[in-house]
C-alpha cells in the first residue's frame, strides 16, 4: 500500500450528501413559500441574488460566513473530543471585548503591532471562556451543554455592564444619549480590505484556522488524542491518554477560535462595539449557526468552509427575499433548521450504507485465504 | 389466553439457499435439514454463515435463491411474524426480554389476551408453570427479569417461544453467555425437549458442546456446508479440521523455559469494586520472568478489578504493586506503560479498541506519541504505515486494509490486533483478561501458542481466565480466586479439574489436603 493514501475522514459520499440534503429542505421550503402566498421560483431567485448577485452581495455573503466558520472550526475541535459546547456565543462576545479594550487602549500603536495583540486577546479571552466549562466538566463532571449556555448570559452581561459604563464612547455620555457602544476604534485597528468592498483579512484567517484545525485534527498526536478521547473515553484511558486534560483542551481550543472569530469581527466589520441588551445584537446568533455549519460540514472543518458560506449566502439572501416577495426572512431560520433535520437524518443513513460496503469488503478479505498484509 | 396452536413439525429442510451480500456469498447453495427430534448443530468459525443461515429460516433475511421446506411442502417466510405462525422460534444471542417487567408479562407481551382488552398474567402464569414442569425450565412466572441471573433470562426466552408454541428452536451460541453448571442445566432441558418431539437447531464453535449435545453437525465455512455427520461418529479432531480447513492442533506445545527472578509481585492487595465493596481481599501473587500464572474461577470473584488495579485503572486502596522491584502502586496508565506494562483488556469493545477508528489508527494506541509514529507533535504517516503493515502481517490480521474501520473486523481479529499492539511494545509484563473469549477457534490457536512464545521472550504474564482448559494448556502455575482471595496456587503438575473445582466453589488447597 502506498504510504501516502492516508485517513480520509471523508468518505467517498460524505461531501454529496449534505448537498442533498439542503436540496430537499429546499424544496420543502418551497412548499412553506407556497402555503405563504409567495412563488418559490420568484422566492430562490431573490436569495440567490441577494447573496451573489453582486461584488458587493458576494463580499457581504464572505463576510456573514466568516464568524460562522471561526465558531464551526471550533466545534469540530469539540465535537470530536467529545464535548458539546453551546457557548459560541458567549466565547465570540468576550473575544470581541478583549479585542475592544485592547484597540481602545492602545490607540497610539501602529496596525502591525494592534492587530496582532487585538487578535490574540480575544483567542485568549474565548479560550479561557471555554476552559471554564472545560474545566468544571473535567474535573466536577458539570455538564458542559448547562454551563456553556450559562458562561453565554455572563458574556452578555459583562458586556452590557462595560458598554453602559466602563468602555462607553465618550461622546455619548457628553450628548447625554447614553447609547450602550464604544468610541469607533483606531484606524490602525481596522482588518485590511481585500477589495473595495467589506471583504478583510479575516476571511482569509478564517480559511487558514480550519485549514489548521484538520492539520490538528488529523496531523498531530494532540488531535489524535482528542479525537480517541471522543469516540472511546474508556479506550483512551486504558491507553494512557488523560481523558480529563484533553476534554477540557477540546473546550478551550473551541471557545478560543470562537473567540478570535469575535475579535475578527469586531476589528473587520464594526471598528466599535455595541450591543442592543442581547448577545444577539453583536453576534447576529453567529455562535449557534456555527454549530449547524459545523454539522453541515460533517464535523470536518475542511467541510465546515463551503457549509459557513452557504449558510452566509442564506442570511445574506434573505434579506432580498423578504423584499421581493414579502415573505418572513424568518423563513431562513426554518430552512436552516430543515438543513440541519435533513443532514443528522441523512448522515444515520450514509453510515448504514458505508457499514455495509465495509462488511462486505470486510467478509471478501475474511475469505481470502492470505494475510491481508499480502494482499495490499 | 387461547392455548397456542400446537404445530407439528416432522422436518425442516432448507434447499440450495443462496444468499448475497455486496461483494461476499454468505450462503452459497446450502442444504440443511432438521427431523422431529433431533438436535441439530450448525458448527462454524465466525463469519462462516451460521447466523445469516437462520436468519433466513426465521424470516429476518429473504434468500435470494433456494427454497424452505416445513414437512415437504415449500413455505415462503418473509418475516419473523411468518416463521412464528409456522412454528418456528429464535432464541437469540442478546435477550430481548423488558427488564421491568415480570416473567410472565415477558411472556405475554405482543400475545393476545383470552380477557380482551385486561391483562390475563394469571393465566400466563400458570401456563407457564405447567411448561416449566414439563421441560424442567425452571423459573418463577412472577419474578422480575431485571433480578434474575442470565441462565434464568435464556430460560425465559426458550419458554417464551414454547409458550407461543414453536415445535422448532433455533439456538444462536446459547451458551456463550453461561457458567459451566448452566450449561449443564441447558443440555438437560435441550434433551428433554428433543424427547418431547420437538426440533433443535444448535448453533455454536465449541466442538466439545456440539458433541456432548447434539445428534448431527453440519459444518460451515465460507458460507458453504462443509459436511454433515452423526455426532456419533465423528471426533473433535475431525470437526476441528473441517471447521478451519486444516489440522488444527489443540494443545499448544509449551517449550521449557528457564524462569528469572520475580518480576510482576502483588502483596496483599486491596481493591474495592464497582459498587464500594472491597473486590480484591488482600490478594498477594508473584510472577517470575518467562512464566504464565493462570487465574481460574468464576468471574465477579475480584478478578476484573485484580487485573485494572495492575494496569493502573483503579487504585488500591491497600497493598502494593512492583514490577522489577520497582513499586509502581497507583500509577497512571500512561506511566505503566511506559515501563513495560501490556494489558488485554477483558472488555475488549469498551476499552480494548475504539471501534470509530481505523485498524492503523487502534494499533497506535498506546504508542502514538513516540518514535516511530510520531515527528514532533505530528504523526508520522509515511512510518506508522509501515509499522502498521509489519503489525497486521506478523500478527495476521485480517483487514481489507490499515484504514478500514477497525468496527469492521471480527471478533478474532480484532483480539490480534489488541495482541499484535501489547505484544509490540515487548512487555515486561502482560495481563491478558479472557484473552479468548468469543474469539473464534483459528484466532485462538494463534493467541495461546504467541502467549506462550512470550514466555522465552522473558515477559511476566497472567493470564485470567474463565475457560479451564485453556488455563490448564498455558499456565505454568494456577491460582484460583474466590470472592477476592486467592484459594491457593498449584503447580501445573498438580492441578486437576477436581482441586481447581473446589477452590473456585471457595475450598482452599489447605483444607483440602486436611480434610
Amino acid at each position: 500500500m502506498e504510504p501516502k493514501k492516508r485517513i480520509r475522514p471523508i468518505n467517498w459520499l460524505g461531501p454529496s450528501i449534505p448537498f442533498l440534503a439542503a436540496l430537499a429542505a429546499f424544496v420543502l421550503g418551497a412548499f412553506m413559500l407556497l402555503l405563504l402566498g409567495a412563488n418559490p421560483i420568484e422566492a430562490y431567485a431573490a436569495l440567490i441574488d441577494g447573496a451573489f448577485g453582486s461584488m458587493n452581495s458576494i463580499a457581504d455573503t464572505v463576510v456573514k460566513a466568516t464568524p460562522l466558520l471561526f465558531v464551526g472550526a471550533g466545534i469540530c475541535v469539540a465535537f470530536r473530543g467529545g464535548v458539546i459546547n453551546i457557548g459560541g456565543e458567549g466565547q465570540l462576545v468576550v473575544g470581541a471585548l478583549a479585542a475592544t479594550l485592547a484597540a481602545l487602549t492602545f490607540t497610539t500603536w501602529p496596525a502591525w503591532a494592534l492587530i496582532p495583540v487585538c487578535l490574540l486577546l480575544g483567542f485568549l479571552a474565548g479560550a479561557v471562556w471555554g476552559a471554564i466549562a472545560g474545566f468544571l466538566k473535567a474535573y466536577y463532571n458539570v455538564n458542559e451543554i448547562l454551563t456553556t449556555i450559562m458562561m453565554n448570559q455572563i458574556a452578555v452581561q459583562l458586556m452590557n455592564y462595560l458598554l453602559s459604563g466602563p468602555i462607553m464612547d465618550p461622546v455619548q455620555i457628553e450628548n447625554g444619549s447614553f447609547i450602550p457602544q464604544t468610541a469607533r476604534f483606531p484606524a490602525a485597528a481596522d482588518l485590511p480590505r481585500l477589495v473595495p468592498t467589506r471583504l478583510h483579512l479575516g476571511v482569509l484567517l478564517a480559511v487558514v484556522v480550519a485549514i489548521l484545525v484538520w492539520v490538528l485534527l488529523w496531523r498531530t498526536t494532540l488531535g489524535y488524542r482528542i479525537r480517541a478521547v471522543g469516540l472511546s473515553p474508556a479506550a483512551a484511558r486504558r491507553a494512557g491518554i488523560r481523558v480529563e486534560q484533553y476534554a477540557m483542551l477540546a473546550l478551550l481550543i473551541s471557545g478560543a477560535l470562537a473567540g478570535l472569530g469575535g475579535a475578527v469581527q469586531v476589528l473587520g466589520v464594526n471598528h466599535r462595539m455595541f450591543t442592543d441588551g442581547s448577545a444577539t445584537g453583536f453576534t447576529s446568533s453567529a455562535g449557534f449557526n456555527g454549530i449547524v455549519a459545523a454539522l453541515f460540514g460533517q464535523l470536518h472543518p475542511l467541510g465546515a468552509i463551503p457549509a459557513s458560506g452557504l449558510f452566509g449566502a442564506m442570511l445574506v439572501g434573505a434579506n432580498k427575499m423578504q423584499r421581493v416577495v414579502q415573505v418572513p426572512s424568518a423563513l431562513i431560520t426554518a430552512l436552516n433548521g430543515l438543513v440541519v433535520i435533513f443532514v443528522v437524518s441523512s448522515e444515520i443513513w450514509r453510515r448504514q450504507l458505508a457499514r455495509r460496503q465495509e462488511m462486505g469488503a470486510m467478509r471478501e478479505a475474511a475469505l481470502a485465504t492470505a494475510p491481508a498484509g499480502e494482499m495490499t | 389466553m387461547s392455548l397456542p396452536v400446537t404445530h407439528k413439525i416432522d422436518s425442516v429442510a432448507l434447499r440450495n439457499i443462496v444468499k448475497r451480500f455486496p461483494g461476499v456469498i454468505a450462503s452459497d447453495h446450502v442444504n440443511f435439514d432438521v427431523k422431529a427430534g433431533e438436535i441439530h448443530a450448525l458448527l462454524g468459525e465466525n463469519g462462516a454463515g451460521k447466523t445469516t443461515l437462520m436468519r433466513i429460516l426465521y424470516g429476518l433475511y429473504q434468500p435470494d435463491e433456494g427454497e424452505i421446506l416445513i414437512n415437504g411442502k415449500p413455505v415462503a417466510i418473509r418475516s419473523p411474524a411468518d416463521s412464528i405462525q409456522l412454528g418456528l422460534g429464535m432464541i437469540h444471542q442478546h435477550f430481548m426480554l423488558v427488564p421491568t417487567l415480570s416473567v410472565a408479562a415477558n411472556v405475554a407481551l405482543g400475545l393476545k389476551s383470552s380477557r380482551g382488552l385486561l391483562l390475563d398474567l394469571e393465566v400466563v402464569s400458570q401456563r407457564l408453570r405447567a411448561l416449566s414442569e414439563t421441560y424442567g425450565l425452571r423459573v418463577d412466572p412472577d419474578a422480575m427479569v431485571w433480578q434474575l441471573a442470565v441462565g434464568e433470562q435464556q430460560r425465559v426466552e426458550i419458554l417464551k417461544a414454547l409458550y407461543r408454541g414453536a415445535a422448532l428452536l433455533i439456538l444462536d451460541e446459547p451458551t456463550a453467555v453461561l457458567t459451566p453448571q448452566e450449561v449443564d442445566e441447558l443440555f438437560v432441558t435441550l434433551r428433554r425437549m428433543a424427547a418431547e418431539g420437538h426440533s433443535l437447531i444448535f448453533i455454536s464453535h465449541k466442538l466439545h458442546e456440539v458433541l456432548a449435545i447434539s445428534h448431527r453437525v453440519t459444518v460451515l465455512r465460507n458460507g458453504r456446508v462443509v459436511q454433515t455427520l452423526n455426532t456419533a461418529e465423528t471426533s473433535r479432531k475431525e470437526l476441528a479440521r473441517l471447521m478451519v480447513g486444516r489440522e488444527v492442533m489443540l494443545r499448544v506445545e509449551r517449550p521449557e523455559v528457564q524462569f528469572g527472578a520475580p518480576r510482576l509481585v502483588i502483596k496483599d492487595l486491596w481493591v474495592t469494586g464497582d459498587k464500594g465493596l472491597p473486590a480484591v481481599r488482600g490478594t498477594s501473587l508473584q510472577i517470575r520472568s518467562g512464566e504464565i500464572l493462570g487465574i481460574a474461577g468464576v468471574s465477579g470473584n475480584g478478578q476484573r478489578e485484580l487485573a485494572e488495579a495492575i494496569a493502573g485503572l483503579r487504585k488500591p486502596t491497600q497493598g502494593q504493586i512492583l514490577i522489577d522491584g520497582m513499586d509502581v502502586t497507583g500509577w497512571r496508565p500512561e506511566k505503566l506503560i511506559l515501563n513495560g506494562l501490556a494489558y488485554i483488556s477483558e472488555e475488549r469493545f469498551r476499552d480494548g479498541v475504539v471501534k470509530d477508528l481505523t485498524v492503523e489508527e487502534n494499533l497506535m494506541l498506546e504508542q502514538h506519541g513516540h518514535a516511530p509514529f510520531a515527528r514532533g507533535i505530528f504523526l508520522d504517516f509515511g512510518r506508522i504505515a509501515s509499522h502498521t503493515q509489519e503489525m497486521i502481517r506478523d500478527f495476521e490480521i485480517k483487514t481489507p486494509s490499515r484504514q478500514t474501520p477497525l468496527r469492521n473486523l471480527s471478533g478474532g481479529n480484532i483480539q490480534k490486533l489488541i495482541l499484535a499492539r501489547e505484544l509490540t511494545r515487548k512487555p515486561r509484563v502482560l495481563i491478558a483478561s479472557q484473552p479468548t473469549r468469543g474469539v473464534d477457534i483459528g484466532s485462538t490457536e494463534y493467541i495461546h501458542s504467541r502467549l506462550v512464545a512470550q514466555r522465552a521472550e522473558q515477559t511476566a504474564t497472567l493470564l485470567i481466565s474463565e475457560d479451564l482448559d485453556e488455563i490448564r494448556n498455558l499456565s505454568d502455575r494456577i491460582a484460583v480466586m474466590y470472592e477476592g482471595r486467592i484459594m491457593g496456587v498449584l503447580e501445573r503438575e498438580d492441578a486437576s479439574i477436581e482441586k481447581l473445582g473446589l477452590m473456585m466453589a471457595g475450598v482452599s488447597v489447605e483444607s483440602q489436603e486436611s480434610g
